[in-house]
């Protein structure tokens, strides 16, 4: 199924909200046009912020909506190249024992995926307290890179020093990564926390994230995928877009729309409103990302 | 002059010289500004104390801060001020409140279960 279609046929079925489509820089689109022939689209999975072991009235199915993530993803209508979790895999705890806890169940859950290839990056409540011990221990390593049909995947760990910073260390090594790119590689960026100042009076920025976007700033084609704040949000850094995915556990609130950053309440009416997963649906020959979003429950 | 006459001449100049010194000094005195007004803000799990700091505008303070159980950050993003607490070390702050307002600090440093609710404002009036 091409992009085409397959993005026809969900908007058909009804199944997601509004595409948001990012990217399609000029260079890109340049070099589409100058070489029509057909190129290898896919499609993944991005899921964030399931908080497994959080209990408390703003979700009072705590313990039923990854499940239902999970089979929701299962039964899309064709399986994703790969799934990603962007973080806050768990909720904290200040017992060692029990974020392992939360982290095997966490991992037993999500092997019920049918699509084998899950890729994951902490969130500050798996890994600030500890500095990504145990999230290294259950998932491997907490930054890292891998390469999907022509696209460059950078992975970041913004959350592991309990001052959201990447540090001098991890922004030299993206340093040395991207020195082996060309100038328009085809460039996907997953973070848990916004690289850039969302709202830092609500926690959404990373320390030291602007000294990231500078070194990616040079090259053409880079796209930005994140968690941490529990809603859809999508914003430009010069010729880089950031889009931030919804949560599997409650939304907060639109940044700086209410006093504390204390999540929406559950509403009975409308139950698991605001959470929910995206697909990606990526074009690598144009760096074209067509973002649907999907509830966790349909009907 | 003999030898104790010459002492107590020395010693009235000294005097002099010393009171002269006083009188310098006395008018610099009162044109070196104001030692800033010290608060003392305590960064505990998982909250400021106090919650809410009042300055008037154009006042600086020196804000001392202090963490009795694990290190905590402080924020305070519109005044692009921030700083880490480190158990045991008093961190210190000089805020100038060139503005009015109602401004949120918080911790940015992940400090546990509560971290999200570690809050705080600062009003200038």
């Amino acid at each position: 199924m091409s992009a085409f279609d397959r993005r026809l046929f969900l908007q058909l079925a009804g199944v997601g909200g509004a595409v948001f489509v990012s990217g399609l820089s000029g260079a890109a689109r340049a070099a589409d046009a100058m070489s029509p022939a057909g190129y290898d689209d896919f499609f993944f999975v991005q899921l964030s912020d399931s908080h497994w072991g959080f209990e408390g009235a703003p979700n009072p199915d705590a313990r039923g909506t990854l499940p239902k993530a999970v089979a929701a993803v299962n039964a899309l209508a064709q399986a994703p190249d790969f799934v990603i979790f962007t973080g806050d895999l768990t909720h904290t705890t200040d017992d060692p024992r029990e974020r392992r806890k939360r982290m095997g169940e966490f991992r037993d859950l999500v092997a019920e995926l049918k699509v084998k290839t899950v890729r994951f990056i902490p969130g500050e409540h798996d890994a600030a307290l500890d500095d990504g011990r145990a999230f290294k221990e259950f998932f491997g390593a907490t930054n890292y890179t891998f390469e999907h049909k022509g696209v460059h995947f950078i992975v970041l760990d913004n959350v592991s020093d309990p001052g959201a910073q990447l540090g001098v260390a991890q922004l030299d090594w993206l340093a040395a990564d991207l020195k082996k790119q060309p100038k328009d590689a085809r460039i996907v960026v997953f973070a848990h926390r916004p690289l850039f100042d969302l709202y830092p009076q609500w926690d959404w920025a990373t320390r030291d994230g602007a000294k990231a976007v500078d070194l990616l700033m040079p090259y053409a084609n880079v796209t930005v995928f994140y968690g941490h704040i529990h809603q859809e949000h999508h914003q430009m850094t010069g010729h880089i877009a950031h889009h931030s995915a919804k949560s599997l556990i409650f939304p907060l609130p639109v940044a700086g729309s209410q006093p504390k950053r204390t999540p929406l309440a559950w509403d009975p009416a409308q139950p698991y409103r605001g959470l929910g997963f995206r697909e990606v649906e990526a074009e690598p020959k144009t760096a074209e990302y067509a973002i649907t979003e999907l509830p966790v429950q349909t009907g | 002059m003999n030898r104790h006459t010459s002492r107590r001449a020395l010693m009235t100049a000294a005097g002099a010289l010393a009171l002269g010194s006083l009188v310098v000094l006395a008018p610099a005195k009162a044109k070196q500004p104001k030692t800033p007004r010290v608060i003392k803000v305590l960064a505990k799990k998982f909250e400021f104390v106090p919650g809410e700091i009042h300055v008037k505008q154009g006042e600086t303070v020196t804000l001392q801060f202090t963490a009795p159980e694990v290190p905590m950050g402080f924020n305070l993003p519109e005044f692009k001020l921030r700083t880490d607490i480190v158990p045991g070390k008093v961190a210190t702050l000089q805020l100038t409140a060139d503005k009015t307002g109602s401004f949120t600090f918080l911790c940015d440093v992940f400090c546990g279960t509560g971290h999200e609710d570690m809050s705080g404002t600062l009003v200038v009036s």
